[in-house]
């Protein structure tokens, strides 16, 4: 299982950790990864507000340097996969479009003929890699640890682009994957909301009561930890959680991991390995409930 | 197929009225929709529960609800599409709106907000004796738009409007867009002038959840992106948000990924360098933790960042 792997800017960025806990996780599943190093920004959804064609144009290169090498693209951020994705749709739907679109490729040498996948880790895990080998990777169920998923609007919606018709699981990926790893689902409405990071320079108040109310949510539902495989939700829930509960005058301290951390965590390794000494809220008390880590 | 409906009833009438969830049991037929088996409950079971509803056929918009958990229109939505034979299907009332009784909701604060983004026709000329000609080329882009039936499906599974009832939401937004975006309309600028003020069109997430969930394929959020593009093109007066998309873009040419420090400063200036100040306490948190990321000269671009920049130019160009 060989993969074109497209880090993203904020695990290079605002989250190594998560960076550092793919890195630390993916040799041991029979996953093979070549770092797309030249590959530029998905535009987040951001770049396309001022020009969606521009934002196709960029990813169109992405895949086609990926269909170059013939492999399959691995995400590890919420936000690129379902821009990807959307971009991905547009361009095989529309012959036209995607002519048009080659036509600015090709003094680059490039053409995209449409077959390049593009898959999250998350989907990976389950779709690829598979219960059973996960399974034989755990050494360490958490056993006892109440995790709360929350996913990224961008892995959820539109389930069009998202390929949920031919694989309706990826709706419910992540709650699978938590009792995969011996932890408990706590199941909260918030889970497929908004975090509040894309208005979080735009409208702070309203960004940060998104993460006070599906925090708070998560918490009063009675989770332990929240997991997450989208790095922005991560900077909003984790690195503006205090400031959130200053907000709405209350405490919070609900830590909130990438899924690879949760992930190796299960598999054995140390919290430092994975980083998780970078998270600002910190997960020791809750893993020592479980004597974990 | 034998099916349960449970319903969230609240009447408030009663002596202390609080919202409250009623199953009612039933068989439907596999052609059935939601909506068929709400009037079934109201004719065979129950004929307290209220509900809106008139055409049954997903054109008038009054029978919008939760259907586990996400808004539809309860006549377009097939129980077999939802629910295996024996298992429960949720009914609840929309979402950031106000309940009257059990699954009526008051549309007035929706239809205030509709009228704020003054949904007419602002032709420069005088009226023409006739119909208002545009060439169907200039027109054909506003049909999706033109699709809405006003439901609120929409509005109920907003997230910006479940914390903040201020929002103009994504139905008025969507509107709007179908005049700026209409050639026969002389005051694009100002209609853009007004939704760039707080609470407009740059306080969308871009969560996605109403292209999700609207019944008539309007893609409210498409129509908000449509509408950030106008006003970046238009070049109506700069907020947090049109400056954000805007260095957001030159920093990817620049750089061909992000410079997230960068980002910040620039997209606050000067003039906002209060709001900069705000996110210090998180700043300072990651340095402590060891996860700030790169910025300025130290941010290298990417490898190829020639290619990127063509790509750039070319788009430009060829558009």
């Amino acid at each position: 299982m060989k993969y074109a792997f497209f880090p993203g800017c904020v695990s290079k960025g605002a989250c190594p950790e998560l960076y550092q806990s793919v890195m630390q996780v993916y040799p041991q599943l029979g996953i093979d990864l070549e770092e797309m190093a030249t590959a530029s920004c998905t535009g987040a959804g951001v770049l396309q507000e001022k020009d969606e064609k521009l934002g196709d144009v960029l990813n169109a290169r992405t895949f086609a340097l990926a269909e170059q090498r013939g492999l399959p693209i691995m995400t590890i951020c919420s936000t690129c996969q379902g821009v990807m994705s959307q971009a991905n749709h547009r361009l095989t739907t529309q012959p036209a479009y995607l002519q048009e679109v080659n036509g600015m490729l090709q003094e680059e040498g490039l053409s995209y003929r449409g077959n390049t996948t593009i898959k999250h880790f998350l989907w990976i895990l389950l779709e690829d890699v598979g219960e059973d080998v996960l399974r034989q990777r755990i050494t360490k169920p958490l056993t006892g640890l109440r995790a709360a998923p929350f996913y990224g609007c961008y892995i959820q919606r539109p389930t069009e682009a998202l390929g949920f018709e031919e694989h309706p699981d990826r709706g419910k990926s992540l709650e699978r994957i938590i009792e995969i790893l011996g932890a408990e689902v706590v199941d909260f409405p918030g889970k497929t909301r908004c975090c509040g990071f894309p208005i979080l320079t735009i409208n702070k108040i309203n960004s940060l009561s998104m993460v006070a109310t599906h925090t708070q949510d998560a918490k009063s539902h009675g989770a332990d930890i929240m997991v997450t495989p989208c790095p922005l939700c991560h900077l909003n829930l984790d690195g503006m959680q205090s400031q959130a509960a200053n907000q709405h005058n209350t405490s919070i301290n609900l830590p909130i991991l990438h899924l690879p951390q949760l992930l190796g965590l299960a598999m054995g390794m140390e919290q430092k390995v994975l980083g998780l000494n970078r998270n600002l809220i910190s997960a020791t008390k809750a893993l020592q409930k479980i004597g974990v880590g | 197929m034998q099916t349960t409906l449970r319903v969230r009833r609240y009447n408030p009438e009663d002596p202390e009225p609080k919202p409250f969830f009623e199953d009612y049991q039933l068989e439907l037929d596999s052609s059935d929709s939601v909506l068929d088996g709400l009037i079934k409950v109201r004719e065979t079971l129950d004929d307290s529960l209220t509900l809106r509803c008139s055409c049954r056929g997903a054109i008038c918009g009054s029978c919008g609800m939760r259907i586990n958990g996400h808004a539809a229109l309860a006549c377009k939505t097939k129980v077999v599409s939802i629910a295996a034979s024996g298992e429960t299907i949720e009914v609840e009332p929309m979402n950031n709106m106000p309940v009257i009784k059990d699954l009526v909701t008051d549309m007035a604060p929706f239809w205030e907000k509709i009228r704020q983004i003054q949904p007419w026709m602002r032709p420069a000329e005088p009226a023409p004796i006739a119909e208002y000609l545009a060439p169907p080329e200039s027109m054909n882009h506003l049909a999706g738009v033109m699709s809405c039936i006003m439901c609120g499906v929409c509005v109920s599974d907003c997230t910006v409007l479940e914390v903040d009832n201020k929002f103009v939401g994504p139905a008025a937004l969507a509107k709007a867009y179908r005049f700026v975006a209409d050639p026969r309309d002389s005051t694009t600028t100002t209609r853009l002038e007004a939704l760039n003020e707080p609470n407009g069109m740059w306080d969308c997430t871009r969560c996605m959840e109403c292209i999700q969930v609207c019944p008539k394929g309007v893609g409210p959020m498409d129509r908000i992106m449509a509408l950030r593009a106008k006003g970046l093109e238009e070049k109506v007066p700069s907020t947090c948000g049109s400056r954000h998309a805007e260095v957001f873009t030159d920093i990817i040419k620049h750089k061909g990924i992000l410079d997230e420090p960068m980002l910040a400063i620039r997209t606050f200036g000067l003039k906002h360098v209060g709001r900069l100040l705000g996110m210090a306490p998180m700043v300072m948190q990651s340095v402590f933790k060891g996860k700030v990321p790169l910025s300025g000269p130290l941010h290298r671009p990417i490898a190829s960042i020639q290619h990127i920049q063509r790509l750039f130019r070319r788009v430009r160009t060829k558009s």
